[in-house]
Parts: C-alpha cells; sequence; structure tokens
C-alpha cells in the first residue's frame, strides 16, 4: 500500500511502465482477485459439492476441489423425495403477494411524504425510518401471538400480511429519495393544464418514478424469499413452508446431514433471486443506493 | 402554493366535492398514507407495544399470564446465559462491523479503478448480499464441517497449518460466525460505498493535486468527509440488521458450544419459542431496544457532529 499510495496518482495518458504495468497489478488488479475469490467460493463449493456422488463427498483422500464423476443423483432424490416443488410455490405467492402489498402501500406513502405539505407529515416520515430501523428480532414473540389471535397460525397470510413490516419502511424511504428527484416543475405543469393531483401523481410522476418503483419491488422480493424467522415460527405444516424453512428444517434430520441434497436445495432456491438480480443489476445498485446518496 | 390557485383562474369546470378536497395537499396527504399506517400499526406498532407489555407478564405457551413487574428482568440479571448472549452479540457487532466498513470501502475504492469486465464483476461481488442468507450460511456450515471442511483442506495442504474445528470449539465459534457475517456484509459496503465516491466530483481531486496533495490527504479531505451521508446510512443500517441477526447463528450453530454462540435474538428464540417461556423472552428481546436505540444515537451523533 505504502508504494502505491506515493505514486502519482492517474496520469492516465501517459503513465510509467510503474504505473501502467505491475503497479496497476498490485494495486488493482490482485487485491480484486481475492475479494472475487473470497466472494465467490462459497457458491462454487455449494455447486460442486451438489454434484459429487455420496462416496466423493466422503472421500477425505481426494482433492475436494473438483468433481471427478459428476451425478444428478442429489437434485433427482430433492425434486423427488421432498416438497421442494411446494415450497417453491409456497415461497413465490408469499414474495409475490407481500412484495404487492408493500408497493401499494408504500408508493403513495412515499409521494405524500416526499411532495406534500401537510401538518405531522415530518413526524411521520421520522416515525417509518424508524419503524425501518426495528429488528424483527424484537417483534417475533407479540408477532406470533397477534397471528395466533387473528387465526393465522399455519396459513400463509400470516406472512403474506407481517413481511410488509419490513418491507414498507424500507421501500417508502427508498421511493422518497426517488420521488424528489423527479423535478417539480413537470407535476406543477400538469395540474396547469387541469390535472388533478391524483392524476399528476399517477400519469406524471409514477412513469418517470419506474426504475426506482423497479429496484424498491425487487429488494422487497428479494428480501421475502429469503426471510427465515417469522417463516420458522408461523409455520409448522411440512406442506405450507417457505423454501429456506423447509430447507433448514427438513432436509436436516436430527444430527444428519445430507450436504450432496441440501447443497443442490440451496443452489436450486437462489437460483431465482440470482435470475432476477443478474436481469437487473444496475436497478439494483442504483436502486440501493439512491436512499442512501440521496436521503 | 400559488399553483392551486391556478387552475382556477383558467375557469376549469367545477370539480365534483370529493376531487376538491383531494387537491388539497392536507387531506391527500393523509389519505395517502391510511395504508401504510394501517399496516405498520397493526403489525408493528401494535405488537411492539403488546410486546413491551409481555415483557412484564408471566405469560407462557397456552396462558396469557398476569403481570408481574419488573421479575423477568430481574430473573435475567441471574442469568449467566443472558449475560453471555448479551457480551457475544455486543461483541460480534462492533468486530464485524469494523472489518465491514474497512473491507467494504476497500472493495469501494477498487472497484471506482478502472479494470476489464467492470459490470460482471461488480455485479458477482454483490451476489453474497442478493442470496437469502439461510442458504448460503449453510454452505459455510458445509465448508467449516469438523470432518470435511474444505477450508481446512486449503489450510493443511496449500498453507501446511494445522486444522481448526470451526464450530465446535468455545475459542472459535464465534469468530467463525463473524467470518460469515463479514463475507456476507462486505459487498452491501462496497457497493454503496461506489455509489458514493461515483458522486465525488473529478474537480475536486485534480484541484487536490494541482496544489500538491497526496493519495492519502486526498483520501482524508476529500473522499471520507464526502463520502459521510453514506457511511452514516450504512453503518447505522448494518449495526441494526448485525445486533439482531438470528439466521445466520441459527443455521451455523444455535448457540452452541456451551453458549459460547448464543446471541440476543438466538437466546429469546430459545426461551420463548421452544422453551415456551413467552415473557421471559420478550423481556430479552426488549433489552435490545434501548441498546439499539443507544447505538442509532452514537453513530447518528458521532458522524454527524463533524458536519
Amino acid at each position: 500500500m505504502a508504494t502505491a499510495l506515493t505514486t502519482p496518482p492517474r496520469p492516465r495518458e501517459r503513465g510509467s511502465l510503474w504505473e501502467r504495468g505491475l503497479g496497476k497489478w498490485i494495486r488493482v488488479y490482485i487485491p480484486l482477485l481475492i475479494f472475487i475469490v473470497l466472494t465467490l467460493f462459497p457458491f462454487y463449493w455449494m455447486t460442486i459439492t451438489s454434484f459429487k456422488s455420496n462416496t466423493e463427498l466422503l472421500d477425505t483422500a481426494r482433492n475436494p476441489m473438483f468433481v471427478v464423476q459428476p451425478t444428478l443423483y442429489h437434485y433427482r432424490y430433492l425434486l423427488s423425495e421432498s416438497h421442494f416443488f411446494q415450497w417453491l410455490l409456497n415461497t413465490t405467492i408469499v414474495a409475490v403477494a407481500s412484495t404487492t402489498i408493500s408497493l401499494l402501500c408504500s408508493l403513495p406513502a412515499a409521494y405524500a411524504l416526499a411532495r406534500l405539505r401537510f401538518r405531522g407529515a415530518d413526524a411521520i416520515g421520522w416515525g417509518v425510518f424508524i419503524t425501518y430501523l426495528v429488528p424483527p428480532t424484537l417483534l417475533f414473540l407479540p408477532l406470533a401471538l397477534l397471528i395466533k389471535t387473528f387465526g393465522l397460525s399455519n396459513n400463509l397470510f400470516s406472512l403474506i400480511l407481517t413481511y410488509p413490516t419490513f418491507l414498507i419502511p424500507f421501500a417508502t424511504w427508498l421511493l422518497i429519495g426517488y420521488f424528489k428527484s423527479i423535478p417539480r416543475e413537470l407535476e406543477e405543469s400538469a395540474l396547469v393544464d387541469g390535472a388533478t393531483r391524483l392524476q399528476a401523481m399517477i400519469r406524471v410522476v409514477m412513469p418517470l418514478a419506474l426504475p426506482g418503483i423497479l429496484s424498491a419491488g425487487m429488494f422487497a422480493f428479494t428480501l421475502s424469499w429469503g426471510e427465515f424467522l417469522y417463516s420458522l415460527i408461523f409455520i409448522s405444516d411440512t406442506q405450507l413452508k417457505t423454501l429456506p424453512v423447509g430447507v433448514v428444517q427438513e432436509l436436516i434430520r436430527g444430527d444428519d446431514f445430507f450436504w450432496g441434497q441440501l447443497m443442490a436445495a440451496a443452489l436450486l432456491a437462489s437460483i431465482p433471486v440470482a435470475l432476477l438480480y443478474s436481469f437487473f443489476v444496475e436497478y439494483f445498485v442504483a436502486g440501493m443506493t439512491a436512499g442512501a446518496v440521496k436521503g | 402554493m400559488t399553483i392551486a390557485a391556478a387552475p382556477k383562474a383558467r375557469e376549469v369546470p367545477v370539480r365534483p366535492f370529493h376531487v376538491r378536497i383531494l387537491q388539497r395537499e392536507a387531506p391527500l396527504g393523509y389519505m395517502l398514507l391510511v395504508p401504510t399506517m394501517l399496516m405498520l400499526g397493526t403489525f408493528l406498532a401494535f405488537p411492539f407495544l403488546w410486546g413491551l407489555w409481555l415483557a412484564l407478564t408471566s405469560a407462557e405457551i397456552g396462558t396469557s399470564g398476569h403481570f408481574i413487574g419488573i421479575a423477568n428482568f430481574k430473573y435475567e440479571m441471574t442469568d449467566t446465559v443472558f449475560f453471555q448472549s448479551f457480551w457475544n452479540t455486543v461483541n460480534y457487532t462492533w468486530i464485524t462491523t469494523i472489518f465491514k466498513l474497512v473491507l467494504g470501502l476497500a472493495m469501494a475504492l477498487l472497484l471506482n479503478q478502472a479494470f476489464p469486465a467492470q459490470r460482471f464483476v461488480r455485479a458477482a461481488l454483490l451476489l453474497p448480499w442478493i442470496i437469502p442468507s439461510v442458504l448460503s450460511t449453510l454452505a459455510w456450515r458445509w465448508m467449516f464441517d469438523p470432518t470435511f471442511s474444505v477450508v481446512n483442506w486449503v489450510f493443511v495442504h496449500t498453507f501446511h497449518l494445522a486444522a481448526v474445528n470451526w464450530l465446535g470449539t468455545t475459542n472459535t465459534a464465534l469468530g467463525s460466525l463473524m467470518i460469515v457475517n463479514v463475507w456476507r456484509g462486505v459487498p452491501f459496503y462496497g457497493i454503496s460505498f461506489l455509489a458514493g465516491l461515483q458522486v465525488i466530483p473529478v474537480d475536486l481531486y485534480e484541484a487536490a493535486r494541482v496544489d500538491g496533495a497526496s493519495r492519502l490527504q486526498q483520501f482524508r479531505e476529500i473522499t471520507i468527509p464526502l463520502l459521510r451521508p453514506v457511511l452514516v446510512v450504512v453503518l447505522l443500517l448494518s449495526t441494526i440488521l448485525t445486533f439482531g441477526d438470528f439466521q445466520l447463528p441459527y443455521v451455523l450453530t444455535r448457540g452452541a458450544p456451551y453458549n459460547s454462540t448464543n446471541l440476543l435474538s438466538t437466546w429469546a428464540f430459545n426461551v420463548g419459542v421452544p422453551g415456551g417461556e413467552i415473557g421471559v423472552g420478550a423481556a430479552i428481546s426488549v433489552v435490545l431496544f434501548p441498546i439499539l436505540a443507544f447505538l442509532i444515537a452514537t453513530v447518528l451523533f458521532t458522524l454527524r457532529r463533524a458536519d
């Protein structure tokens, strides 16, 4: 680091040999490579484990880094002998429904807090921000009782209705940042042209905020897809479990870990969010920071 | 607002009452907030208050219990596991936060350089944060397996070090949890900081260079101060999430060995759900709250003061 810091900063056009060659390797490429290897190794390990046969998995004499005879045994077993597809369906239903509810709540709320002036707006804005900071760990016991009182235990609605508690605050917060970045003039000219405020909001502001809405939606979907604590507590039927809980609770029997099958399940359950994310990675990054940079 | 008067001046046809009332900012504002208030009120604010009440009762599974004052808290004060969980949580939070901060900053500075396949690398580095924690943590549990640990294989075969029983001893288990937490958290820091770095105007650095500022000076005088808003937000969120972390300890160790990895979250869960002592469990959760509030206030205060 010491040498890197004393080299002349970024004369990219006509840098010295040091700057262009070896220096760049030491300063950028090698550290970056280390980051990449450490970050991605668990996923690599997950993947090769899922394709190894049980004999290969339990052979300590062999180099474990590669698969010698790949097999689909664990996948076949997982998809035929467990409730994997049912869990996948449950998770999808819960994630889609709670994301929809969260967006339907947070879109109007964010618009009101970002654009309209009324008594108590600041206090409510702060209130939403603080709810963002209340971790589920603090709420799960009373929530479990509340769910029971509503007769929703062991029902996917218990998740669909509680996930928005951590999705709405952050989605609202993210969208406030987005709405604030849209010039007021656009909306005001629509008002002058005779549109009502609601029309201006729906026809002028919402389309412009679409990237923000998309990223809020994807975040919400990703978070509900991976949620664990509420799902662990509110749902007890194997048939009704979501993927993270199903995999951890049903595929681990006592002290027996069937790692091939577990890793196959972990990989398959990760693919939907990974796909979603790889298609929209730009929105993701933009959305993740919109709140932070602008808020 | 002068805008509100404009449509009238243009003699727009008279609108029905419900349209007119929503044309004013205040009624519309309140109306737009109703769904959010209902959801957060029912499933967040109310359970929060109920949790405070439960902490003061003798509620157990099946019985709603009665008011017993601060007896649950007094009981906690005599419980060594509670204290151990408390200090585990505190250490788990501050140690991982420092690592995530430093490594995240390093990652952001690296990603801000020119290198090939930039988009792909950024996308790849964010993966640990996207993939459901439970599932990636499961992979870590397998990597830390006492017999088949691949980390140990690398240790022994590549670096000629001794094998470590990662999750199995009281000395190493909490540290292993921290490694996984840092692995999962660094991408969030890195990508957020990167976005913060990219909005810093390049001219500032050019001007500093003309004035003969070293890289270190540029970093301290330009990068850090301008990154402060992002720093505040990321630190705040990450501290709170780490403090309440449940999935990671639950999947890796569930508190074992000998409660050395119990955090307040897992301990509250153990007492409240399988143990059925809802009142005591709620009291343990409630302890999180003032500490969280204190953490939030401290982070905000120390980072705002410099502005």
